[in-house]
């Protein structure tokens, strides 16, 4: 009895074996870019324009000859936007894959649970993900290309007091874009001196904020609403708005910068103003605006071989790429010391979201500006300003 | 104050009718067979979303809600032969995570077929909002409700006036005095979870124009599904429907007057209340363990 | 009769540690490592949890919630106040075992599905106050947590460690200890089975009402055995805190509740070295599954449901059953 359990384990520890080595990776002759994305699950909508625009633009660089005459090899996992997943597979890119840089982690969650793993491999990191803690404080390995929820909070409120705007309602999601934006809001508020006169929230797979809004609505003094939040969910909110015939100016987060929104929230949209990057409005841009070219090449490219529109989300995945690709480039190797001093050190690199110009005290690079404020008229983005 | 009242009580009806909708689905399977359904919310993602697919290709709307709805019961039909059926001697649990693996089956297939994004449906009839004492009902609430209405009216009906509904009804209640006296149970459960599985396409079809619909719609409307029927008491009708609507108001309310933070929290506080007072929730009937 | 029970478990627990000795000769890296550390500490969670299920036949819905309360507990005490890793273990695990009796004893009357549902409500409210507490808990991005202290012993996945004259890497530090948790955790819920308790409780499973019958404490039986099980649950939620180095609410909610119940009925439930296989698979499969992409969820789906159609009984008492099957006929075709 006693053999035929060992044997019966041994049986089970090979096959565990076998599988564990199954997906170990071999040879290390191209450069190897290492991703975790929320490719499906909840935060899909992130990740499958990241991971699209990744696959893309890796094809596209070494058709035209790699990087320091190197093939760039993509390897990729889905963490269904589970942040112990994601730290599970940063974890196999790093000691499996043996990765030199890592560009991932759509959300906040994802890339702040692999932050820790990341910073003791000492690799270099770009997230993709929005929350201000990502990069403040200055974390030595980990750098990120989306702005920050700060920057849109200042954005927004900026252009509130603008129209004479001093007391808002907001509605926040209580998933980790939502309840980070919430946070950063309340905090440039009370900076600016806007009172936040309402605060309620909804979860992330709520079918009706009616309730919600209504209490807003019944908060006397309120002059605006702004909604944070990414998903459907903002969707539902400004349905619910239009339907329950509020009046405010309305406000949405860059979470919802997509024509996605646009076909989901149908009308109800028409007036609403947020944050964005230019990639919503390339044409609208003045012609000695430098980043315009950038933005309708990586538009015309995304659209014509995935045919599906262009999500502000993939463009992250572009700007982290090719920032990568440039501290390579200049640091001549892809020794991580070498890449992560080049990264630090990049200036002037315009990009779609922006033009980043990184530095031992910023490792996101961008500045609230580069956020345009767009409002929806007849179902268009429209650029404010 | 009111209109303010008035607001939270229709969102929460609303809302209610769906969870009762899904509710009603698992009381039937529960009743034919004592599995709890957990993948009764794919039937409603896949009502939603075929129809939201089809029109898409063209075809015109009645007939996709036609062919959505038979895609459905055709999936309840292959859940039930496929997958429950042979696996009768299992214990309860086991059939549990049997209907895990079948919802993440038929989720994982939806996204591959039709993408991860949200799709939006149009309402039936106008967008134009209902304005009541000040409150506001999206009109698409009364299409919920009212074919809500039709669907348990034409239930009971079918339970009490056709020979195909009472021979579900007399195998839950007795499986064994059913086969005696004739009645083919496997034949019985079968239906069950075909019509269980219209139901849920039904549900499905008519929430989409308010919540949008993906692939990933069933996993939290078909829980809620699940907690409407335990609150109303398993296997109870009259409970599904009650259940539902309960919480669904609990939610608007808590929502509206206690805190959107914990809304949710409030309302699995409240099964937890029901349960301690009413262990076979509101409605169940009182089976005692045999010995 | 007593002798052959202690034989058998000493048995099984040979074996597993056998097995988790010769394991690393199988480990190609650090990433490995880590899978099994982590298969090891879900492994133990499940030991617990199947106590409750397999023997006293409790469906929860809900234990992700008491892991999660560990896991917080842990990563607050020691990460926001500074507490030693040891006593945060311990006095987490002494606060889940309250909250696991207060709402043990009104839940557990509850039978079949409303107990289901009843657990499932408790695990989502504790992931609800996890999720929305930011000021403690950092919301739904999560929190780091420091590494495990065990004595004054720093015990960092990163670190590096000599141990009797060899230097061990602290991945590898990290497996021996998770090894010799799941040990413990093994050896004690065998201990516990084979008792007196042991008895009562898998007569309650048989049958509650012949249980009462015959003068067991149906109602303090269950209790007991659910705090046991939470306990387990709130020292691994703990230990996978300090491994992880960052938690997040998901530790505690419904999705993962579903997995620990999952590799307990695909393992085998009732079976105690049957449950660590059902958390071996359920933690490999993902990764093995990985690069099918698309299909990844797909293939989940079906093998869990092809795997508990043909083995309602889980994967190793069918396998058990198969060889033994085997074993009879050889044996008879040889005599």
């Amino acid at each position: 009895m006693l053999k035929t359990m060992i044997r019966r384990a041994g049986k089970c520890a090979a096959v565990a074996a076998a599988g564990l080595m199954m997906m170990s990776a071999q040879a290390a002759e191209p450069i190897k870019i290492g991703s975790f994305l929320s490719v499906t699950g909840p935060a899909s909508f992130l990740g499958d324009p990241e991971l699209k625009t990744l696959e893309m633009y890796v094809d596209k660089i070494n058709e035209e000859g790699g990087v320091l005459g190197r093939e760039l090899e993509l390897i990729h996992y889905d963490d269904v936007g589970n942040s112990s997943s994601a730290r599970n597979f940063a974890s196999r890119l790093i000691r499996s894959d043996e990765v030199d840089i890592i560009i991932g982690g759509s959300t906040t969650g994802a890339t702040m649970a692999a932050v820790p793993l990341i910073e003791q491999a000492r690799l270099p990191f770009i997230s993709l993900a929005g929350a201000v803690v990502i990069t403040t404080p200055v974390k030595k390995w980990v750098f990120k290309t989306p702005q920050s929820d700060r920057m849109a909070a200042e954005r927004i409120l900026t252009d509130m007091k603008d129209r004479g705007i001093t007391k808002i309602g907001l509605i926040s999601g209580t998933d980790g874009f939502g309840s980070s934006g919430r946070k950063q809001t309340l905090e440039v508020a009370e900076e600016m001196g806007v009172e936040v006169l309402a605060d309620v929230t909804y979860g992330g797979s709520d079918t009706d904020m009616s309730a919600q809004l209504t209490k807003i609505r019944n908060t006397k003094g309120v002059e605006a609403v702004l909604n944070f939040g990414f998903g459907q969910g903002p969707a539902i909110v400004t349905r619910n708005y239009a339907q329950l015939g509020t009046k405010l100016p309305f406000y949405q987060s860059h979470g919802v910068a997509s024509d996605g929104f646009l076909e989901l929230a149908g009308s109800s949209a028409e007036g609403l103003r947020l944050p964005a990057s230019p990639l919503l409005v390339p044409d609208s841009l003045p012609d000695d605006d430098p980043q315009k070219e950038v933005v309708q090449n990586y538009k015309a490219e995304y659209e014509s071989r995935w045919d599906s529109k262009v999500s502000t989300f993939g463009a992250y995945a572009y700007d982290g790429l090719m920032l990568a690709v440039r501290a390579i480039e200049e640091a001549g190797s892809t020794d991580p010391e070498a890449v992560r001093e080049a990264l630090e050190n990049i200036k002037g690199y315009v990009g779609v979201t922006g033009e980043f110009n990184m530095s031992p005290e910023d490792h996101n690079g961008l500045d609230a500006e580069s956020f345009r404020i767009l409002e929806v008229q007849n179902g268009e983005w429209k650029l404010i300003n | 104050m009111l209109a303010e009242f008035l607001q939270y009580l229709f969102t929460g009806i609303t809302i209610g009718a769906t969870y009762a909708l899904i509710a009603l689905g698992f009381t039937l399977i529960y009743n034919a067979s004592h599995v709890i359904n957990f993948a009764q919310g794919e039937f409603l993602m896949i009502g939603g979303m075929a129809t939201v697919s089809l029109t898409a290709m063209g075809v015109p709307m009645v007939l996709a809600v036609v062919l959505a709805i038979i895609l459905a019961g055709v999936l309840g039909i292959a859940l039930q032969r496929l997958a429950i059926a042979p696996a009768k001697q299992a214990d309860v649990v086991t059939l549990i995570i049997i209907t895990i693996g079948a919802s993440i089956f038929i989720r994982g297939i939806a996204q591959v077929v039709w993408g991860k994004e949200y799709h939006v449906m149009q309402n039936f009839s106008s967008d134009l909002p209902i304005r009541v004492f000040g409150a506001v009902l999206n009109s698409q609430s009364l299409w919920v409700l009212g074919i809500g209405a039709v669907v348990v009216v034409a239930l009971v009906l079918f339970f009490t006036k056709t020979l195909t509904g009472k021979a579900i009804l007399a195998t839950s209640m007795n499986k064994e005095a059913a086969r005696l006296v004739g009645i083919r149970t496997q034949m019985v459960l079968m239906l069950a979870f075909m019509v269980s599985a219209l139901l849920g396409a039904v549900a499905g079809i008519v929430v989409a124009p308010i919540t949008f619909t993906s692939y990933d719609i069933g996993i939290i409307l078909g829980l809620k599904g699940f907690v409407a029927a335990a609150i109303g008491g398993l296997g109870s009708g009259v409970g599904a429907i009650v259940g539902g609507i309960a919480l669904g108001i609990v939610e608007a309310m808590a929502a509206g007057y206690i805190s959107s933070d914990y809304k949710d929290a409030v309302a699995f506080s409240m099964i937890l209340l029901v349960l301690f007072f009413m262990p076979r929730g509101l409605f169940g009937a009182k089976v005692v363990e045999r010995v | 009769m007593m002798n052959r029970f202690m034989q058998s478990r000493l048995r099984g627990l040979i074996v597993l540690a056998l097995i988790l000795i010769i394991l690393p000769a199988f480990l190609a890296n650090s990433f490995h490592y880590e899978l099994v550390t982590q298969m090891a500490i879900l492994a133990a969670t499940v030991v617990g949890l199947n106590l409750l299920v397999g023997y006293a036949g409790q469906i929860s819905l809900g234990h992700a919630g008491f892991f999660g309360l560990g896991a917080y507990f842990s990563g607050i005490a020691t990460g926001t106040y500074g507490w030693p890793s040891v006593p945060a273990l311990l006095v987490g695990a002494i606060l889940v075992a309250i909250i696991a009796w207060v709402v043990g004893r009104p839940i557990l009357r509850l039978k079949g599905h409303y107990l289901s549902m009843a657990t499932l409500a408790v695990g989502f409210i504790i992931a609800i106050i996890l999720n929305n507490e930011r000021d403690f808990t950092g919301g739904p991005d999560g929190m780091p947590v420091p590494a495990l202290e065990v004595f004054g012993w720093e015990l960092s996945a990163f670190g590096q460690y000599s141990l009797f004259g060899l230097t061990i890497e602290g991945f590898q530090a990290w497996y021996i200890f998770a090894s010799v948790v799941l040990l413990v955790a093994v050896w004690f819920a065998l201990n516990l089975i084979e008792s007196p308790i042991g008895r009562a409780l898998r007569s309650v499973h048989g049958s509650e009402v012949a249980a009462s019958v015959v003068g067991v404490n149906t109602a303090k039986y269950k209790s007991l055995v659910f705090v046991i099980s939470a306990i387990y649950a709130s020292l691994m939620g703990g230990l996978y805190a300090h491994f992880q180095g960052f938690i997040t609410p998901a530790v505690a909610s419904f999705e993962f509740s579903i997995l620990f119940i999952t590799m307990v009925v695909l393992g085998g439930m009732g079976s105690t070295f049957g449950v660590i296989l059902g958390a071996v698979v359920l933690k490999l499969l993902p990764q093995v599954l990985a690069d099918f992409q698309e299909l990844e969820t797909v293939m989940f789906g079906l093998i869990l449901m092809l795997t508990m159609i043909f083995m309602p009984k889980g994967l190793l008492p069918t396998l058990t059953a198969i060889v033994s099957r085997r074993m009879r006929k050889k044996a008879g075709g040889e005599a």
